[in-house]
Parts: C-alpha cells; structure tokens; sequence
C-alpha cells in the first residue's frame, strides 16, 4: 500500500470539480490548482457525438497513484494531489478528467499540474473512442 | 525450456480496438514453461491471426506493470495487452 495520501479514482459517474477540491482543503494550503478536461464537440473539422472511455481500471488507479508519487518527488512543496478520471459514455461538454493540486504557496502548482495531465496521457491504460457522424475510431496521441 | 514440465497458465486481457477485435475482454492461455512475452505474442498472433494488426504498437503490462518483452511470464500472471493509451 501507497503511504501518501493522494486521492484517485476511476468512476463512471459525473465528476464535481467543487467537490474535488473541498477534499483537498486543510488550513495549511493557500491554492489549489486544477486542470478540468471536457469532451471536445469537433475533431479535425467532424462533428463529435460522443466519446465511449475505458480503462484497464486497476492498473489506471496504480499508475495515477504512481504519478501522484512522482510529483511529490518533484515538488517538495505539493502537499496533496487528486486525480479522478471518468470512463463510460461522455457527450460534448461533460469532464472527463479533473486533476487538483493543492500546497501552501502557489508557485509551483503549475508546473506540477502541467507534468500530471501531461503523464496521465503518456502511461494510464485508458482508452477513448470517438464516435462521430462520419464514424468512429479510436484515439491516442501516440500512434 | 523443459518439455516435460507442466505448461503455465494465464489470463490475458485485452482493451480498445484489439478487444473488438478479438471479440473478448479476456483469455486464458497455456504456454510452456519459461515463455517471455515475446513468446506469448507470437502464440496469440497464431491463434488469432486478427491480433496481427495490433501487435506491433501493444505495450504489454503484466500483473498492472509495464516489462519489455523479453519479461518471462509465470504460472498465474495477469497480462494486459494495451494499445497506444487515450486517456485525459
């Protein structure tokens, strides 16, 4: 088991930034810095009707876990990360993913924020496809 | 490898386009003793030669972790095959 304190999760239900951040809330942080990625309505000019997310559900929790462990290494200062990522039907406009960084300065927050979305896009087993009026495909930014 | 030994077993997991694929969210296979993922590979593109157009960009995770794939595989392994990954 992990010691650290990090909050992530793989969750079929509607994501609450609000509610992410009030977990991340303790008197010792002065910001809170977050990242929220929505489902993009066009793709190369087409029209998106929907995305269908799935995960390898274990191992995303143990490598989001990883990188959480990862950024505390790097920055000293980040008392607590959360990562949470939806999976399942997304339609255009609902979150996808929302990563929260809190520590008791801001400086180095973005940094930080920029290495997890950046990480979590490079090594987490999930999986999207994109459904569009002209059909559907499967996306990665590393084919 | 030893022939006379009992072959190992495993469950191999599949995702994405290869799951569509394959039609199956799992498998389980039997190898021989001492068999790398590379072996694994090249047994599951035989069996299921609609694997073969996916083969060349799966990462492989076993029991939740990335390994290359000269990884030897052992009786009771979780294996993952993970095409390029789209998450965010």
């Amino acid at each position: 088991m992990s010691p650290s304190m990090d909050l992530v999760e793989i969750t079929c239900e509607g994501i609450s930034v609000d509610e992410v951040v009030a977990r991340l809330s303790t008197p010792s942080i002065g910001a809170v810095t977050t990242f929220v990625g929505v489902v993009r309505g066009t793709t190369d000019g087409c029209e998106v009707q929907y995305l269908e997310y799935e995960a390898y559900v274990d191992m995303a929790e143990e490598t989001l876990r990883q990188i959480g462990e990862e950024i505390r290494t790097r920055w000293q200062a980040i008392e607590q990360v959360a990562i949470i990522h939806r999976v399942g039907r997304l339609t255009v406009g609902e979150i996808s993913v929302v990563i929260a960084l809190s520590a008791a300065h801001r400086a180095s927050t973005f940094d930080a924020l920029r290495y997890a979305i950046d990480r979590l896009k490079e090594i987490v087993p999930i999986w999207k496809k994109e459904i569009r009026t002209d059909g559907s495909e499967w996306r990665s930014d590393h084919t | 490898m030893n022939s006379d030994a009992p072959p190992i077993r495993l469950r191999v997991k599949f995702f994405a386009a290869p799951r569509e694929a394959l039609g199956k969210n799992e498998i389980e296979i039997q190898l021989p003793p001492g068999s790398t993922v590379e072996d694994m590979m090249k047994h599951l593109t035989e069996t299921y030669p609609v694997l073969r157009t996916y083969t060349r960009f799966v990462s492989v995770a076993v029991n939740r972790t990335y390994v290359s794939m000269d990884t030897e595989l052992h009786e009771g392994d979780e294996v993952a095959c993970l095409p390029p990954v789209g998450g965010g």
